[in-house]
């Protein structure tokens, strides 16, 4: 099975095929690297760019105005704070312009701990992102999502932000991408770059299908009955596992992969809370004014009476960083034990 | 490089100095046609009086804006009177269409001088400003100045100062690799902004060895942002040496005088599209009613005023009347007021329409009802 950044790394092989992508793009995303996490190793339109992001998120933006298709990459969310404005603009650019422009474009960059990345390549942006009205934002758990996403994202005549979970990058899925051969010591023969010189090296491309995962719609990765946890990226695969766990003591829970962050499928999110009656959010950007609070809002204004304990989100404690060490970075974001904690809190409240 | 003298005999009111210019450079100002000095270097009566017509329909169109917003029918006025000696040479210049085989226009909120010599219809400028569903630019979002034109490759503007610098890259990225594209992305701002960072992103990334992009990259010096003038602010001489580090040629230039500015954009365009390479124009310009409603939005008689001059130049060389000058303005400015009174009639846009257009073809944008 492939793994995530392999995955990418197909779905963008796949948008240069048939997709009509021209120009896949940031600092160090071309040869010889092929970007920090190798998703974009052996592709066709890929090119190094200036150390800039400022640079890269307008040089997006100009392409998408011009009608092309692009994908740009900023190397960590961490550094993508201060072409914030810029994304606004991006957003705001269909609204604004009456729809005289629509800027289809896609921005991925990778996000959250998990790596002991420290200060400075920990961070998440799933609450900022929520606040880039006028784009869409989708964070995949999995390597199909990741193709599946990626592809729709590409298709999308909207801007679409696509969060890479930086400590899913070498997690295989277990469900293979259309066309990808099934053993992954093939697949990596044929799309990994050798190690040393790379000069001469030219990928072989498996033949990729298609996959939609469409932007807006969740996926139910367990079934339960006593609570729902929505989650996303990495943390998602926490919730997963926790579920399992608990399945054996006995608590039936249901986790819902959100995979879109905006625009979010409240449907699934209500149809689940209304036969569990409880409702967990668990994400890693820090928890004040976190994007999960206005879910459990909605969740309170439109389902208050349905529930049988009160909503709750567990989240990246509100400090300026995430440590180095262990115990700091550990006791910033969630960690399974406090998905298990909050679980357990959650279903033996009586109301 | 060598070191020539950028500025021409004869040729503008402000400093002659020695400056570096590169060889590209060089060429340009070797074939210039103000190296010769016959009356307004050359160019043709009719030309220069359709510049002037121009010029004044523009002036005549910005203060109709003003008087529009202080009658109380806008909430605020921004625009260029005292830019239209360089912002008209620039639009009548531009090769105006759909797709990057046409120019990308990536202008700040003084473009009004250049979207009129484009073809820009008064009443477009008119609606923008106040609001109205019927604005084509924004349908009654955003403020007076802020255009967009998709038909003719014009870009929104954007209240943020000097954002375009960065997205004009993207187009003139896609103008590059189109083979016989002859199109290029031009850029204006202010001199203030180019404290920015992303001034020197354009800089940098329009320069780079065997990627050069087709860009005319400008700046309109009115030696003023806000209320903060240009002494103070800068280290460098011009800010035109800032883009010669970057090896695409570059002047300063008197945006003042319609016929230097229209000589100097023809070079640089040509130079551009032949090239596929940048170049750069700062032009000096005057800022006539401050820097927007924001500030009075009242004329300030100590700036040089490119349109009198500019008619004084056309009457003395029997170009022009000054009745003629005269009747010509009063025309304009009868037809904006009329213009304007009927826009007041027209409707603005309803509550309804508050998430139309957020996401592409209508998609629902509104949480509540995802
Ligand atoms: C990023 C940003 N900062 C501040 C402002 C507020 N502002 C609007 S115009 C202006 C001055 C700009 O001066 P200059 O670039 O010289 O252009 P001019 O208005 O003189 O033509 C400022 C500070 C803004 N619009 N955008
Ligand atoms: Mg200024």
């Amino acid at each position: 099975m492939a793994n995530m950044a392999q995955a990418i790394r197909m779905a963008l092989h796949f948008g240069e095929e048939h997709l009509n992508v021209k120009d896949i793009f940031g600092q160090d995303v071309g040869a010889p690297l092929g970007g920090v996490f190798t998703a974009t190793q052996g592709l066709k339109t890929t090119w190094n760019t200036p150390l800039d992001e400022r640079g890269i998120i307008g040089m997006a933006t100009g392409i998408a105005m011009a009608g092309d298709r692009c994908v740009a990459e900023i190397q960590f969310c961490d550094y993508i704070f201060n072409t914030i404005d810029l994304l606004k603009i991006v957003g705001n650019t269909s609204w604004v312009t009456n729809g005289n422009y629509h800027l289809p474009m896609v921005v991925m960059t990778p996000v959250g701990a998990g790596i002991r990345g420290s200060i400075y390549h920990s961070h998440s942006f799933d609450a900022w992102a929520s606040r880039l009205a006028g784009w869409k934002v989708v964070m995949p758990s999995t390597p199909i999502d990741a193709y599946g996403l990626l592809l729709s994202a590409i298709e999308d005549p909207n801007p679409v932000l696509f969060m890479k979970p930086k400590a899913l990058m070498r997690v295989r899925g277990d469900e293979l991408i259309p066309g990808e051969p099934e053993s992954e010591k093939e697949l990596k023969g044929m799309i990994d770059a050798p190690i040393g010189d790379r000069s001469q090296w030219k990928p072989r491309w498996p033949q990729l299908r298609h996959h939609s995962i469409p932007i807006g719609k969740a996926s139910i990765t367990r079934s339960g009955e006593q609570i729902t946890v929505v989650s996303y990226g990495r943390q998602l695969l926490n919730c997963n596992q926790v579920a399992d766990a608990l399945g054996a003591e006995g608590l039936s829970v249901e986790v819902i992969d959100l995979r879109t962050i905006y625009p979010y499928d409240w449907s699934c999110i209500k149809e689940s809370v209304l036969k569990t009656k409880r409702l967990l959010v668990v994400n890693e950007d820090t928890e004040v004014t976190n994007f999960g609070e206005h879910l459990v809002y909605r969740a309170v204004q439109e389902l208050f009476y349905h529930l049988l304990a009160r909503p709750r989100v567990l989240a990246g404690k509100n400090v300026p960083g995430i440590g180095l060490a262990a115990a700091l970075e550990d006791a910033s974001v969630p960690q399974s034990s406090d998905i298990a904690q909050a679980i357990r809190d959650i279903c033996r409240e009586e109301p | 490089m060598a070191q020539i003298r950028a500025e021409k005999q004869g040729l503008s009111s402000h400093k002659k100095k020695k400056i570096l210019v590169p060889s590209s450079a060089k060429k340009i100002s070797k074939t210039s046609k103000l190296n010769r000095k016959p009356q307004f270097y050359g160019l043709e009566k009719e030309l220069l009086l359709k510049i002037h017509d121009l010029m004044v329909q523009s002036r005549a169109l910005e203060e109709r804006l003003i008087k529009i917003y202080k009658a109380g029918d806008a909430y605020f006025w921004i625009g260029a009177p005292g830019e239209e000696a360089w912002a008209v040479p620039l639009g009548m210049q531009v090769h105006k269409g759909r797709g990057p085989e046409y120019d990308w226009l990536h202008l700040h909120y003084r473009g009004t001088p250049t979207l009129i010599a484009m073809g820009m219809p008064m009443v477009d400028s008119i609606r923008l400003i106040m609001n109205r569903a019927t604005d084509v630019c924004t349908g009654g979002r955003n403020f007076s100045n802020h255009y967009c034109f998709p038909e003719w490759n014009v870009a929104p503007v954007s209240s943020p100062i000097e954002v375009q610098y960065l997205q004009a890259l993207g187009t003139a990225h896609v103008q590059k690799r189109q083979n016989r594209s002859k199109g290029v992305t031009i850029v204006t701002g202010g001199d203030a902004g180019t404290a920015e960072g992303d001034f020197a992103s354009c800089l940098v990334w329009a320069s780079r060895k065997g990627f050069e992009l087709p860009m005319l990259i400008t700046v309109q010096n009115n030696r003023w942002g806000i209320s903060t003038n240009y002494e103070g602010q800068h280290g460098e001489s011009q800010i035109s040496d800032r883009a010669r580090a970057f090896n695409m040629p570059a002047q300063t230039i008197n945006g003042n005088d319609p016929v230097e500015s229209y000589i100097k954009i023809q070079e640089a365009m040509t130079y551009i599209r032949t090239k596929r390479k940048p170049a750069f124009i700062e032009a000096l310009v005057s800022r006539l009613y401050g820097h927007s409603s924001a500030s009075g939005a009242n004329f300030i008689k100590d700036e040089e005023d490119c349109l009198i001059r500019f008619e004084k130049k056309l009457i003395e060389a029997g170009y022009l009347k000054s009745a003629e000058a005269k009747t010509l303005f009063e025309n304009y400015e009868a037809e904006a007021q009329k213009i304007a009174e009927s826009v007041r009639q027209e409707p603005f846009p309803e509550s309804s329409t508050l998430w139309d257009h957020t996401y592409a073809n209508h998609e629902n944008a509104d949480w509540r009802n995802f």
